[in-house]
C-alpha cells in the first residue's frame, strides 16, 4: 500500500465514523426508546439521551404494570416464534444438507434442471405465495397452526440451504471421503466422520440464515396466523398500531425482544457468516 | 423397487424430502393460484372458486391504471434501491478494507442492520420519520434547518423517498459484507505488480479490483433480488401504500385486493405477474453472474 498523507488518513476515519453512525443510530434510537418513559418521547425540545431509564415499557407489554391494562401475550408470541424458527431451521438444514450433498457428489440425470427448479422456487416472493397458501391451508386445516408455518419456512429455506451446502461440499476434496472408504469406512461413516465436520462452519452459516429468515418473516405469518396458538413476534408487533397512533415505547420494547435472539446468534457465528456467503455462492 | 436399491438411486433419494416439501408448499399452491387467477374467486363466496372466467382478471388488470402505477413504481423502486445499495456497499467495503486496526469490530458493526427484520425496519423508520416525535425532524429542528415539521410519510414524494432510505439502511450492509468477503479473498500480487508498473489508485481499482469483484457484485444482486419483495413488510408498516396510493407497490396492492376487497382471483393474477417480475430479475442477475464467473477460473 502506498503511504498516505495524514489528511487522507483523517478523511478516511471521519468518513468511516459517519458511515458507522448512519448504520447504528436508527437501530440504537429504537433501543434507547425502549428504556425511556413515554413523556420523553413526546417531549419538546427532544430528550436525546434518556434522562430517566425505566423498564416499565417491558413490564407494560407483559401486562405487569398495575395501572396499565395493555398487556399482550408476548411470551406466547416469543415461544411460538422460537418453536417455529428452530424447528424449521433444523429440518431445513438436514433436508438441505442431503440435497446439497447429492448435488455436490453425484452425477445424475436432470441434475441441472433440478438445481434450477430449486432456485426458481426461491424466487417466488413470500407475499405472492401467501394468497394461494391461505386458500390451500384453510382447505387442509393448517391455518393458525405452528405446523403450518414450520412447513412454509422449511420450504423457503431449503433451496438456499441446498445452494450453500452444495458450495461447501464441493470445496471438500472427494479424495478425503474416498480415502476413508478405502480404510474401511462405509460411505455413511465417511460422511459423518470426514465430510460433515469439515462442512460444519458452512452449515452454521446456512443455519443462521435459515433461522433469521424464519424469525423475521412477516408477510406469510401475518396471513397464516390468527391467534396466540401460532402468532409470531413480527405479527405481534402489529398489535401496537391502532388506526392512527402507535404506542412507540411499547413497540420499541417489543422490538428489542425481537432483536436480542438475532443479535446473539449472529455474533456467535459472524466469523463463519462471511465465508459462508462467498464460497457457497460464487463458486457454486 | 429394484431401482431404489441401486447406487444410481442415491442422489434421488437424498433429494426426495426436499422435492416433496417444495412440491407441497410451493408448486401445489402455485397451481391452485394459477387456477384461481382464471376464476372470479371471492373470499366471501367460497363456491366462486369454481366459476371460470377465462382471462377476465388479466384483461381487467391490463386496463387498470392503479395496477400499472404500482407495477412501474415497483420496478423503479427495485432498480433505484438495488443500484444505490450496491454503490454504497462497495464504497463501505473499500473504506473498511483500508482500515487495518479494528477491522473486525467495524465488520461486526456493519452487520447490525442485517439483524433487523424488515417489519421492524418499517416500524423503526415510521418512528424516525414521524412528523411530531421523529428523530429526523427533531434533529432538523435542533440544527435550525426547518421551522415547521416536514411531513415525511404524508407527502407522496417524501414518502417514497423515506421508503427508499429505509430499504437502503436495511440492505446496504448486505452488499458491503459480500463485497468485503470478495476483497478479503483477493490476491495481493496483481495489485503490487500494477503499482510497480506505475498505475495510480483509480487505475488499479478500475482494471484489477473491480473485475475481480464483479462476480461478488452479481452474487449480491442475485441474493438480494431473491428477496426483493421484502419491501412489502416495510411499506405495509410505513405508509400502507398511502398517501392516496402514492407508495403502493405491486405486493401491497395485491394483498389489499386479496384480503380487504376479498377478490382472490384478481389478486392471484397480480401475484403471477409479480412472480414473473421476480423471476426476471433473478435470471438477469444470475446470467451476469455466470458470465462474470468465467473470468475467475478455478472451480466452476
Amino acid at each position: 500500500m502506498t503511504i498516505e498523507k495524514p489528511w487522507q488518513r483523517w478523511l478516511l476515519r471521519i468518513t468511516l465514523f459517519i458511515a458507522m453512525m448512519i448504520l447504528v443510530v436508527p437501530g440504537a434510537w429504537v433501543v434507547l426508546t425502549a428504556f425511556r418513559p413515554n413523556v420523553e418521547v413526546m417531549a419538546r425540545p427532544p430528550v436525546w439521551i434518556p434522562e430517566v431509564w425505566t423498564l416499565d415499557n417491558f413490564l407494560g407489554i407483559f401486562g405487569l404494570l398495575p395501572d396499565r391494562q395493555q398487556g399482550l401475550p408476548v411470551e406466547r408470541y416469543f415461544i411460538n416464534s422460537l418453536v417455529i424458527s428452530l424447528t424449521s431451521t433444523v429440518v431445513a438444514i438436514l433436508v438441505g444438507m442431503m440435497g446439497g450433498y447429492a448435488f455436490a457428489r453425484y452425477r445424475f440425470k436432470g441434475k441441472g434442471a433440478l438445481f434450477l427448479s430449486f432456485m426458481l422456487s426461491r424466487t417466488v416472493p413470500g407475499v405472492a405465495l401467501s394468497l394461494p397458501l391461505f386458500i390451500l391451508w384453510s382447505k387442509v386445516g393448517l391455518i393458525d397452526t405452528k405446523f403450518g408455518l414450520i412447513l412454509v419456512y422449511m420450504a423457503i429455506n431449503i433451496p438456499f440451504t441446498i445452494w450453500l451446502t452444495d458450495g461447501f461440499f464441493r470445496q471438500i476434496p472427494a479424495d478425503l471421503s474416498e480415502a476413508a472408504q478405502i480404510d474401511g469406512c462405509t460411505r455413511w461413516q465417511a460422511f459423518w466422520k470426514v465430510e460433515f465436520p469439515l462442512a460444519r462452519s458452512g452449515l452454521a452459516s446456512a443455519g443462521i440464515f435459515a433461522f433469521l429468515t424464519a424469525w423475521n418473516e412477516f408477510a406469510l405469518a401475518s396471513q397464516l396466523t390468527r391467534t396466540t396458538a401460532s402468532k409470531t413476534m413480527p405479527v405481534g408487533l402489529m398489535d401496537f398500531t391502532a388506526q392512527f397512533t402507535v404506542d412507540w415505547t411499547g413497540m420499541s420494547a417489543m422490538a428489542v425482544l425481537i432483536i436480542i435472539p438475532a443479535l446473539i446468534l449472529t455474533f456467535i457465528v459472524q466469523k463463519h457468516l462471511i465465508a459462508g456467503l462467498t464460497f457457497g455462492g460464487v463458486k457454486g | 423397487m429394484k431401482f431404489f436399491r441401486s447406487p444410481q438411486a442415491t442422489p434421488y433419494l437424498l433429494l426426495l424430502p426436499a422435492i416433496i416439501v417444495i412440491l407441497a408448499v410451493v408448486l401445489v399452491p402455485l397451481l391452485v393460484s394459477f387456477w384461481t387467477s382464471f376464476t372470479s374467486y371471492n373470499l366471501v363466496r367460497p363456491d366462486s372458486l369454481y366459476n371460470f372466467v377465462g382471462l377476465r382478471n388479466y384483461r381487467r388488470l391490463i386496463g387498470n391504471d392503479d395496477f400499472w402505477w404500482a407495477f412501474g413504481r415497483t420496478v423503479v423502486f427495485i432498480t433505484i434501491a438495488l443500484n444505490l445499495e450496491m454503490l454504497l456497499g462497495l464504497g463501505l467495503a473499500l473504506l473498511v478494507n483500508r482500515i487495518t486496526w479494528g477491522q473486525r469490530t467495524l465488520r461486526t458493526i456493519m452487520m447490525f442492520p442485517m439483524m433487523f427484520s424488515p417489519i421492524l425496519v418499517g416500524f423503526q423508520f415510521k418512528y424516525l420519520f414521524n412528523d411530531s416525535v421523529g428523530l429526523v425532524n427533531n434533529a432538523l429542528f435542533a440544527l435550525n434547518l426547518i421551522d415547521k415539521p416536514i411531513p415525511w410519510l404524508v407527502n407522496g414524494w417524501l414518502a417514497n423517498f423515506s421508503i427508499i432510505v429505509a430499504e437502503m439502511w436495511m440492505s446496504t450492509s448486505i452488499f458491503a459484507i459480500l463485497l468485503m468477503a470478495g476483497l478479503l479473498a483477493m490476491p495481493k500480487e496483481p495489485i503490487e505488480a500494477a503499482k510497480v508498473d506505475g498505475c495510480n489508485a483509480i487505475q488499479v481499482f478500475r482494471h484489477i479490483t473491480l473485475p475481480f469483484l464483479m462476480p461478488f457484485i452479481w452474487i449480491a444482486m442475485t441474493i438480494r433480488s431473491l428477496d426483493v419483495a421484502r419491501a412489502y413488510d416495510m411499506v405495509k408498516i410505513m405508509t400502507n401504500g398511502g398517501p392516496a396510493g402514492r407508495t403502493e407497490l405491486i405486493w401491497t396492492l395485491m394483498t389489499r385486493t386479496g384480503y380487504q376487497n376479498a377478490q382472490m382471483g384478481m389478486a392471484n393474477a397480480m401475484g403471477y405477474i409479480s412472480i414473473l417480475l421476480s423471476i426476471a430479475f433473478t435470471i438477469m442477475f444470475y446470467r451476469n453472474l455466470t458470465k462474470a464467473r468465467v473470468f475467475m477460473g478455478g472451480a466452476q
